[in-house]
């Protein structure tokens, strides 16, 4: 009974004391955080991914505290975090440019012709090192989802056709479905971009025609025209510079390999171009 | 006689030789067109000299080395450049190639030939070499001279000449041994001599009595082992351990153990170069397999389509299942029969459906066999988990890269697992990181 009393009344003494030394030390050492940081931190995700280019959320936080990171750099976020965050700092924000990836190939199994057959591991990677795959066409899609299996936001599927199809909504733009392609065929663009230029072999017609039915076969009709002179020319291949498309589908229309697609419900864009 | 050591690990496949290994080389007429492509070698694409419409003599130059690791390309024929463009290559690509129609003429540009090539000094040896675009012709492709030319302060002690074929099927460099002695043996002495070797050996599996026998009666000084058949034999490091006892360093390079290794077929070519004045643009090509009428050895031109060989000897024979090229173990299964023959090309397979099965893939038992066979010593059955899960540093770290890609754990492997094929993903993404700067 004694030894009860004693060691309670010892044990509160010193947990009282020590709570006392605790509340004074961090009074007194207490440093000082702009508070705006915990405030942004409170409205990002929280799920430190580092998508921004930051180590976590907490300093993508002081980043933009600091000036360092732009109010929309939060590309998980969206609109909703980049307008709250913008908010917080007391600035306007234009809006995030929001990315998504997009497959730069459009020759599936009904479009590229198949040399032979490929039985080896189900891996892009894999059956790149190894004679390159089955389609005759060495530049386009493998088409065994390596995409697909790097993704982690459920943003991919394989189409019954054998390509990769891209879920906008769900894509967050890191990146690594283009890292774990082999032949560079996904490229992350501007969510609002709606005409592309689905195709990345660099050889001329003669060789596209009998390879795929819906390859680039550099014949100029879309350069010659393009309103805004957004498209060019580059080793047999068309490419779009997306700064200056302004989604007026013109090359769309004249392309005699249906290459060049429109996304429907993207809108037309107004944009100040030089020429 | 020197007490042959080998190397850990290897695998003993049944070696098929039998249908060809008496079969005299044969001398195959140019076909009408040849494709030569301007990547025959390890290293850049050569760059063209010669543009369409162009007359070609046989041995002109068609493209010249690109950059220090590269290789000149000459015409194997006398005809007219019909073309330059991509066409169908042996590695599954596409490679920028000189077409070439044949004019049937034969005619030779002008020989520089030297009646006692021995005389010459180490560098004109070595320049000779390199003008007549000489490459590894065991398969690796790599340019001879740039091989026969080790740093400054290296001593090379050996100079292996590497007579193994230690892949199945193939024979074509042991008809060369059998025919060719002479010209193998004084291949030999220029590459010791442009090296500065001090010691010769040429070392041949011991399922190649004649092939021994021959060399033997021409080699005077130079010393000619029989090593036991056994797969990979002829891999470069494992030969340098098998013959000297000294094992190259983990990411190191032959030189390094004071040895340098060449295929007899390159000693071969080597002569040809540096005493006729021929460049390369000729090998010798086994065609084989359970589906051709009449497996045979042909001396063709560089360039030959591989479907032109396989109607020299005598066209498939009832339904193919496929068509490799290079040894089983360490060649590629072909999609297009019309890439032609190149510099690297040692034979041409055809195998019945049967044999072309890829068997399902169970999962690891953990049995340690592809330990056991390893000749790098590796752990294929960690390294393959490490690929699988894109696990590259530890991949990295448990040696990927010194993976000699032969096959054995794949062929061993009781569950059949690709093995190999996930180590070769993590050694790509390994060197791709190195050279990403980050």
């Amino acid at each position: 009974m004694n030894t009860t009393i004693v060691s309670l009344v010892s044990m509160g003494t010193m947990g009282a004391l020590f709570a006392f030394g605790l509340a004074v030390a961090s009074k007194k050492f207490a440093i000082e955080t702009d508070p705006k940081v915990d405030e942004i931190e409170e409205v990002l995700p929280g799920v430190n991914c580092g998508a921004c280019g930051f180590a976590g959320c907490r300093s993508f936080a002081e980043g933009v505290a600091s000036g360092e990171a732009p109010v929309n750099g939060c590309p998980v976020g969206g609109a909703r975090v980049a307008k709250l965050v913008a908010e917080i700092i007391g600035v306007e924000s234009d809006g995030p440019k929001r990315r998504v990836a997009q497959v730069l190939c459009k020759g599936g199994l009904a479009e590229a012709k198949q040399r032979g057959t490929y039985d080896g591991p189900q891996d892009c990677r894999i059956a790149n090192a190894t004679q390159g795959g089955d389609k005759v066409c060495s530049y386009g899609c493998l088409g065994y989802g390596s995409c697909v299996e790097a993704c982690q936001f459920d943003a991919m599927y394989m189409d019954e056709n054998g390509l990769p199809v891209v879920i906008e909504d769900n894509c967050t733009a890191c990146g690594k479905c283009v890292e774990a392609c082999p032949r560079d065929i996904i490229m992350l663009v501007n969510e609002e971009q709606g005409v592309h230029i689905r195709c990345r072999s660099l050889l001329t017609g003669r060789f596209v025609r009998p390879a795929c039915s819906v390859g680039c076969i550099a014949c100029q009709r879309c350069v010659k025209v393009c309103p805004t002179g957004a498209i060019y020319m580059e080793n047999n291949l068309a490419h779009i510079n997306y700064d200056k498309c302004t989604n007026c589908r013109e090359c769309v229309a004249v392309c005699p390999m249906n290459t060049i697609v429109w996304q429907e419900g993207k809108p037309l864009i107004e944009k100040a171009v030089a020429n | 006689m020197r007490r042959v050591k080998s190397f850990f690990g290897g695998i003993y496949p049944d070696d098929s030789k039998k249908s060809t290994a008496e079969a005299p080389i044969e001398i195959l007429a140019a076909p009408p067109t040849l494709v030569v492509p301007l990547l025959q070698h390890a290293g850049a694409e050569a760059t063209p000299v010669v543009a369409k419409g162009d007359e070609v003599l046989k041995g002109q130059l068609l493209g010249q080395a690109n950059g220090a690791v590269s290789a000149p390309v000459h015409s194997p024929v006398s005809g007219t450049v019909v073309a330059i463009e991509p066409r169908a290559h042996a590695c599954g690509s596409s490679v920028t190639s000189i077409v070439i129609e044949n004019n049937g003429e034969d005619k030779w540009v002008e020989k520089n030939s030297h009646h006692d090539p021995v005389q010459l000094d180490a560098a004109t040896i070595r320049q000779r070499i390199a003008d007549a675009g000489i490459v590894g012709m065991g398969g690796g492709g790599f340019p001879t001279a740039l091989k026969l030319n080790p740093p400054n302060n290296i001593v090379i002690d050996y100079l292996i000449i590497n007579g193994c074929e230690c892949e199945p099927y193939l024979t074509a460099d042991h008809r060369l041994m059998v025919e060719y002695s002479e010209e193998i043996i004084l291949g030999a002495k220029l590459m010791a001599k442009a090296s500065g070797a001090r010691k010769i050996i040429i070392a041949v599996e011991d399922n190649k009595p004649d092939a021994l026998e021959a060399l033997r009666r021409h080699a005077g000084a130079i010393e000619v082992i029989s090593l036991p058949t056994k797969y990979p034999e002829g891999g470069e490091k494992q030969l340098i351990q098998a013959v000297t006892g000294r094992e190259v360093p983990s990411g190191g390079l032959p030189f390094q153990a004071g040895a340098i290794v060449q295929n007899v077929a390159t000693a071969w070519a080597v002569t040809k170069a540096v005493r006729d004045g021929e460049p390369s643009i000729s090998r010798v090509v086994t065609v084989t397999g359970k589906t051709i009428k009449e497996p045979k050895n042909f001396l063709v031109p560089l360039g030959t389509p591989i479907e032109y060989l396989v109607e020299a000897a005598g066209g498939f024979n009832g339904t193919v299942g496929k068509v490799v090229v290079g040894g089983p173990m360490m060649g590629g299964a072909q999609f297009d029969l019309s890439a032609p023959v190149c510099k690297t090309v040692s034979g041409v397979l055809a195998f019945i459906e049967e044999e072309s099965i890829t068997p399902p893939v169970l999962p690891c038992i953990k049995c340690a066999r592809c330990v056991d066979v390893c000749p790098a010593n590796l752990l294929p059955l960690r390294l393959e988990a490490y690929g699988m899960n894109k696990m590259w540093d530890e991949a990295q770290r448990y040696g990927a890269l010194d993976c000699i890609e032969c096959g054995c754990c794949s062929y061993i492997c009781p569950s059949k697992r690709p093995l190999l094929q996930y180590i070769r993903l993590a050694k790509r993404e390994i060197v791709a990181k190195q050279k990403k700067p980050s």
